[in-house]
């Protein structure tokens, strides 16, 4: 049965393993430097559906099926669905539910969804509650776009620090035992609001967020940054990495050797116009397509939300955001 | 040294130091370029249907406004007005391309959602506060120089 | 019959004050555009906006800051046609044609084609 060390930390007893993962991709993504580790790369935005929600959803289950087909399961014998994405009532999650047929367990954490689903699969297991759940999350461009900003064929100039969200879904089948990637602990973060307003500097809006998940980790578990072969956060985007290298350096913590962000990863030099990739899905697909193939002993994944909507911007609020931590055992 | 996760003044110091600069000289120029250059197009539309199709002078902004709204959306439609004003800013936000811009692009997102519900509320969700604003202010002016 | 010059110069020079704010400032381009509109239609109203289309021909006619003009002109030239109530039914009238023709093709449009992203 899972414990608790220190603040947040919740130390798994058993830990639980990754049997089967899968990832898919739009075209950019595919074209990127991860695009040879996806599961499958779409051709174009549409995916054969009649709107960007549709393709979404698409996405999700194809992601999903994979996975289950990678884990030797079916459908049928997932214990519990985790899942949740960015589009309000976080209905690429809920109506791909409706399509497997499974016990659903809906989450919100923006783009650090992908750390909240491991979490939660992960204590179900250890708790002997599930035998195998399954996480699932997704985002894509244009269904982000239409919700957050602007309509998709607006004039809009974006500045430099903001960030492309990135079009693809990921899901990981969680049991108690098998083959596969383990994860070992876990750090639930705490909301964080430094006063950025700007909802195009994303960057900067989550990595207090993250630098406060990464200090509160390390202290919970008298860890450091070099026990881990690489840390990664979500999505900050290059602006947001270079804030939490800083902020890590004047909390006693160097983080400038092994760290990297996925929002940098996704994308190559010439494919990233301003500050990287964003969304569900980029630490998604940059730890599961990339990480998980590059031989590493452990690596602390870091996914970063942001826990506005364009309501709260209007009505002149700060960009609030949250940032979980996993740590996988390969 | 300071904490600054608890100190939001400095940490957005911070920020704002690693911010980069906006590509301003670029953005400027294109800026200038591009909306002086959507402007001489027009004035040349407009010459042409003051002495091709005998609009006199006055009349001849309806016809010359019509037609570059048409040019803005058919850009729109085809995907391509984003990826010129990704680079022009206001050059092609402040013409009235922008605003036929605005109305087309939310037509055609809203589609999904059908044509009441969607092209038809939503048409407006960027273009209406210019329309109301404008409208306000024609309020106010000719209100105070009735009176005067 | 206006020169092409001046159109080219006040049409870039209203766009690059625009610029300026879009970037040095937190105002989002719909704020800019609403500020260009309404101060149009003030020196609409001062009589200032008129001799700038004389001289810039399209450079001031097209930039936004014209249809702020454009309503305010028609409330004033209708009110002074048939008084107070002039100022509601004469706003739209110069602007007419720029609003309509922006639905009919925002509908007909939104028909035929789908976005792309």
């Amino acid at each position: 049965m899972a414990t608790k060390k220190g603040k947040q930390t919740i130390v798994f007893a058993v830990k639980p393993v990754i049997i089967g993962y899968s990832t898919v991709a739009g075209p950019k993504e595919g074209q990127g430097p991860v695009g040879p580790y996806f599961d499958k790369i779409y051709p174009d935005l549409a995916m054969g559906q009649k709107s960007f929600e549709k393709a979404e959803r698409q996405m999700m289950l194809n992601a999903i099926d994979t996975a289950l087909e990678k884990a030797s399961l079916s459908r049928s014998n997932i214990d519990y669905f985790v899942a949740g994405d960015l589009l309000n009532q976080i209905i690429s999650s809920g109506f791909s539910a409706l399509e497997l047929g499974a016990p659903f367990l809906g989450i919100y954490g923006a783009c650090s969804s992908f750390c909240e689903g491991l979490i939660f699969a992960g204590v179900l297991v250890d708790s002997g509650a599930a035998q195998a759940v399954i996480t699932a999350t997704s985002s894509h461009n244009n269904t982000a776009e239409r919700q957050y900003r602007y309509p998709i064929e607006y004039g809009a100039q974006l500045p430099p620090w903001s960030q492309h969200t990135v079009t693809g879904a990921a899901a990981t089948a969680v049991a108690v035992r098998g083959l596969g990637p383990r994860l070992e602990l876990a750090t639930v973060g705490k909301v964080m609001d430094l006063g950025i307003k700007d909802p195009l500097n994303m960057g900067a809006a989550m990595a207090p967020a993250a630098a406060d998940t990464i200090f509160t980790h390390m202290e919970d578990t008298g860890r450091n940054p070099g026990d881990y072969d690489l840390i990664v956060t979500g999505d900050l985007g290059k602006i947001g990495r270079e804030i939490v290298v800083e902020l890590a350096q004047r909390q006693g913590f160097d983080l400038s050797g092994n760290y990297r962000d996925c929002g940098e990863l996704i994308y190559s030099k010439e494919q990233l116009e301003n500050a990287g990739g964003s969304g569900c899905a980029c630490s998604a697909l940059v730890t599961l397509g990339m990480l998980f193939n590059q031989n590493y002993k452990r690596i602390l994944v870091v996914a970063t939300g942001a826990l506005h909507s364009p309501t709260s911007y209007q009505q002149g609020e700060n960009i609030p955001a949250i940032a979980h931590a996993i740590s996988i055992e390969f | 040294m300071k904490d600054l996760l608890k100190d939001p003044a400095a940490y957005q110091a911070l920020a704002n130091e690693k911010k980069p600069k906006p590509r301003l000289a670029k953005n400027l120029t294109m800026a200038f370029l591009v909306g002086g250059g959507i402007c001489t197009l027009g004035q040349l539309i407009q010459n042409i249907y003051i002495k091709f199709f005998n609009f006199p002078p006055e009349r001849a902004g309806d016809p010359t406004t019509t037609t570059v709204i048409f040019i803005s959306g058919l850009l729109t439609a085809l995907g391509v007005f984003d990826k010129i004003a990704r680079h022009a800013g206001a050059g092609t936000a402040v013409p009235v391309t922008g605003f036929a811009n605005s109305i087309v692009s939310a037509a055609l997102e809203f589609k999904r959602e059908g044509f009441v519900l969607g092209v038809g509320s939503k048409m407006f969700i960027l273009a209406g506060s210019v329309i109301v604003f404008g409208v306000v202010t024609a309020f106010v002016v000719g209100l105070i120089s009735a009176l005067l | 019959m206006g020169s092409y010059l001046t159109a080219f110069l006040v049409g870039g020079a209203i766009c690059l004050v625009a610029q300026l704010l879009f970037d040095l400032t937190p105002l989002t381009p719909a704020h800019v555009l609403v500020i260009f509109v309404v101060a149009g239609g003030v020196l609409g109203g001062l009589g200032l906006y008129d001799p700038l289309i004389k001289f810039a021909g399209a450079g001031a006619t097209l930039p936004i800051s014209s249809f702020g003009n454009a309503l305010v002109k028609g409330a004033m030239a209708e009110a002074a046609r048939s008084g107070p109530i002039g100022i509601l039914t004469g706003t739209f009238e110069l602007t007419s044609s720029g609003i309509t023709a922006s639905i009919i093709f925002g509908f007909f449009f939104a028909l035929l084609f789908n976005p792309k992203g």
